[in-house]
């Protein structure tokens, strides 16, 4: 039996790292003594998929974990005993917000998620530059932006990887849906190429969902219901 | 109320590793400050990654937030990126808890494991807003006090601190609450009645109350006098050491950090306190006697702690962990509590990985390795031992009495039961050592790459050479350092032996940095003006390779006028006032004496939890006594106890032979 949990990032330990996330979790998952599958070998690893890395300082309200029971295992991925039992194992901040299980015919997360939202505001960031930078942007042919792969500059046109970009309901912070397959637009790029002389470790991220497009089918990996999806807004 | 959070925020994006200044850790407390409560800053004056595991810390932590007239708060030394953002900012440093900014406490207190971190203490009180010299601070400035092993000798920070903590702070941590109370109640005004009170507390040092008075530089230079500067100050002031620690089973809500640290695992502290008489090693000396935790007890703190942090891994803390009367019944316990409380797979079988427990500071012997194979979970890679001598001749010298045939035991055992890699670690620069001494070093490790290799073409040993700093308060304080020159000369002899011995791999410690440390081991408050001159010159972190500068200290010493060469590679003489001489960890100074005579005749002692007291004088001198379940000595006594030392220097004969020539330092 597979799961899928969705999770959120916010407050303080938006600072942890995608790397020492993994490892929070294993602990947490041992605290709480779900039958999690582990790899043969030497050194058995707990058998998680973690998604696309959120970058160190960001927030999310949707962020995903994939975990392999033992063979056997039978576990309602819904009960919300489980849910807030696992949320209490891990750090304040991170809380899980819907459980799910997961077919196995089912690609990972990193294979399946071809794009996600995210929130940008701030310093630098007003409705007027929302607005200015939404039309200048979508408008363009092509949108070109130096960046560095592999240790070397390359320009890249990223007008491709923005499939939508606008103010939020409240005007104030930059919605943008970017798509990521290959080489993604970071949040941090698409804000230094939206509002020029930001400083853009001043702008505040947040990741609002992760999409998975097929065919023409487009759908949340696990939506939530409105109330909770906007439970992140009140932290900023 | 207080927290500089949103001030903090914003900086964090702007640096490397931000989660270490989050706190959060499973564990924390909530620590709740109050009117008429004490608050403790408990600071590590280095990084979150080496300060957050550290026991001491966290004990303290837990015990002052117990107490209902006191709240505790933990901060680490900002990592230089944050550091220089703080200071832009006008910000300073603040707790991990709460995020409160450091001038909010009534005390900052230090934990100091290492000499090097002493221009860290100085910096951290800095950007505390605190004066740094204690005579400048007044009125609303907190107490700065120090502890830990690094404090045993705290005259170079003499004139930085308000008060130093000897020995154990389980007990005196309340007892110093109790003495500030009134002080912080009253606003933090009268501060010279409440540091005479302080003088009063058991274990309590306050540098200030203490007149020093020197001989001319003409006239040897050292320390005529030191002298209470009032009449009810004592004239010399003891550690303090608790009884049983059976009776402190801390921490019990052991700090699970967000992020990777140096000890990423529960550590469980099995005894306290080491009689094996090493006599270069302080810990042993000043930590005196053994106190053995209840084994019932590891147990129960071992899967509480397991539970409750979600690790799968423990380490079983002390100075020589298979001394431990019960460790092989403790291992077989922890082992089969894990698997109890795994959760159950539909094949009825527990699931998850066993629990891995990592002993450290391993004796060298066939049972040590015994006992590691018995614990080790997957692949058995490296194994580390400490002969720290070459010789057999050099070991009775230091007094850590293990026998040739013990050692290369030990090894065979190891690399038999598929062990690959042996880490040695030694000590150069000891007392009456000769070249052949440090050759045998050499030697040494080709007959371990030697044996390994009749088991597995991978074997290979790398030894670990550390540069020997005397420490205060062991037999070994009277010792002149090596110069930086002897022991990169030393270190070259050990390359030159090396260079072509399959399998053997040389790693060293900078000589720089060991004259610097010896500078802080046994200086005296002249001292202070150096540190701080190191400080100012932005000499902090000391003890990161990449920060450290042994330029800023000879420069510091020029500019003070002060000789190193005296400080630090002198010899002491017998009438000589040591610069912690009014402090004490209750050994005798004769007896400290006769053992540094001993060890020139080259005469080993035995350990005293399994043979008659030798009268070092800290059981009869403190009315305590070793806790220690077991009344024999382990696994047939090895390591000197019990054994025929005669033999001590035999190499078994294949060994000889192989090389064609005698083991250097057997008798002739």
């Amino acid at each position: 039996m597979k799961l899928r949990l969705r999770y959120g990032k916010l407050g303080k330990v938006r600072f942890v790292s995608h790397r020492d996330g993994a490892r929070l979790w294993e602990r947490a998952l041992r605290r709480v003594a779900l039958p999690v599958a582990y790899t043969e070998g030497f050194t058995p690893r707990p058998k998680l998929g973690f998604g696309l890395a959120l970058p160190t300082g960001a927030e999310s309200v949707a962020e995903y974990i994939d975990i392999d029971l033992v063979e056997g295992a039978d576990i309602d991925p819904g009960d919300p005993e489980l849910i807030s039992a696992i949320s209490a194992a891990l750090p304040v901040g991170i809380d899980v917000s819907i459980g799910a299980e997961r077919a196995a015919s089912d690609a990972s997360l990193q294979e399946d998620v071809t794009s996600t939202t995210w929130e940008l505001y701030g310093p630098g960031i007003d409705a007027a530059g929302i607005d200015e930078a939404s039309d200048r942007l979508l408008s363009a042919e092509e949108v070109l932006v130096d960046r560095v792969r592999k240790g070397r500059s390359h320009i890249d046109d990223v007008r491709p990887l923005i499939v939508s970009l606008g103010p939020d309901t409240s005007g104030t912070r930059l919605r943008a849906e970017l798509v990521t397959i290959g080489r993604a637009l970071r949040p941090s790029e698409l804000a230094s190429t939206a509002f020029t002389g930001i400083d853009p470790l001043g702008v505040r991220v947040l990741r609002t969902h992760q999409w998975i497009e097929h065919g023409g089918d487009k759908r949340e990996v696990l939506p939530l219901a409105a109330a909770i999806a906007h439970a992140g807004r009140g932290s900023a | 109320m207080s927290s500089m959070w949103d001030q903090l925020e914003p900086l964090l994006a702007r640096v490397q590793k931000p989660a270490r200044y989050i706190g959060l850790e499973d564990g924390m407390g909530s620590p709740e400050h109050g009117d008429g409560k004490v608050s403790w800053l408990l600071t590590y004056p280095d990084t979150y990654e080496i300060g957050l595991p550290n026991q001491g810390l966290q004990i303290l932590y837990e015990i002052l937030n117990e107490r209902d007239d006191a709240v505790a708060e933990r901060a680490y030394a900002p990592w230089t990126d944050l550091e220089a953002e703080l200071r832009a900012a006008g910000l300073p440093l603040f707790s991990v808890d709460t995020h409160r900014p450091a001038p909010d406490f009534d005390v900052l207190a230090f934990n100091l494991s290492a000499e090097l971190v002493y221009t860290n203490v100085v910096n951290l009180i800095d950007l505390a807003g605190a004066p740094v010299r204690a005579a400048d601070r007044h009125g609303a400035d907190p107490i700065v006090i120090i502890g830990g092993h690094a404090a045993f000798n705290p005259e170079p920070l003499a004139d930085f601190v308000d008060a130093v903590v000897l020995g154990e702070g389980e007990e005196v941590v309340g007892e110093i609450t109790e003495v500030l109370h009134p002080w912080v109640a009253a606003g933090r005004l009268d501060r010279e009645s409440m540091l005479r009170r302080l003088a009063a507390v058991p274990g309590v040092y306050v540098p200030a109350l203490y007149e020093v008075t020197y001989h001319d530089w003409s006239d040897g230079g050292g320390i005529d006098s030191v002298v209470p500067r009032f009449a009810d100050v004592p004239d010399r002031v003891d550690k303090r050491t608790v009884t049983d620690l059976g009776d402190w089973p801390y921490p019990k809500r052991p700090l699970a950090p967000l992020t990777e640290v140096v000890h990423d695992r529960l550590s469980v502290e099995v005894f306290r306190g080491c009689t094996r008489g090493c006599r270069f090693c302080q810990a042993g000396m000043i930590t005196r006697p053994v106190r053995e935790r209840p084994a019932d007890q590891v147990r129960t703190m071992v899967a509480d702690g397991l539970a409750r942090t979600g690790y799968n891994e423990v380490s079983l803390t002390s100075l020589s962990t298979a001394d431990f009367s019960d460790i092989e019944t403790t291992v077989t316990g922890i082992l089969s509590d894990r698997t109890a409380s795994s959760p159950i797979g539909p094949s009825g079988d527990p699931i998850g990985c066993p629990t891995t427990i990592n002993l450290p500071s391993l004796r060298v012997d066939a049972f040590t390795v015994g006992l590691a194979g018995e614990v080790s979970s997957g692949r058995r890679s490296g194994l580390t031992f400490a002969p720290e001598a070459g010789t057999w001749r050099l070991r009775t010298v230091i007094n850590k009495l293990i026998l040739e045939e013990d050692l290369y035991g030990a090894v065979e055992s190891a690399y038999s039961q598929g062990w690959t890699r042996m880490k040695l670690y030694f000590l150069i620069g000891l007392p009456t050592e000769t070249d052949d001494d440090v050759l045998a070093i050499a030697e040494l490790a080709k007959r371990c790459v030697e044996i390994g290799k009749r088991y597995t073409h991978r074997a290979s040993v790398t030894v670990s050479v550390g540069g020997f700093v005397p420490k205060a308060h062991t037999p070994f304080q009277w010792f002149g350092q090596n110069t930086r020159d002897e022991f990169g000369r030393k270190i070259e002899l050990l390359r030159t032996a090396t260079r072509r011995a399959g399998g053997v791999n040389l790693k060293w410690h900078d000589p720089a940095a060991t004259t610097a440390e010896g500078i802080a081991s046994r200086g005296d408050r002249r001292i202070g003006g150096v540190i701080e001159r190191v400080w100012r010159a932005g000499g902090t972190f000391q003890e990161w390779g990449e920060h450290f500068d042994l330029d800023l200290w000879t420069d510091a010493f020029e500019a003070e006028e002060l000789p190193l060469d005296w400080y630090v590679f002198r010899h002491r003489s017998d009438s000589e006032v040591l610069p912690w001489a009014h402090l004490t960890a209750g050994l005798h100074a004769d007896f400290l004496w006769d053992d540094w005579q001993s060890a020139l005749a080259e005469s080993g002692v035995e350990d005293c939890r399994w043979t008659p007291c030798y009268d070092c004088g800290v059981c009869t001198g403190y009315g305590i006594e070793h806790v220690v379940a077991s009344p024999v000595a382990p696994a047939g006594g090895s390591q000197g106890t019990g054994q025929d030392l005669d033999r001590g220097a035999a190499v078994p004969v294949e060994l000889v032979d192989r090389h064609g020539r005698e083991r250097v330092g057997t008798s002739a």
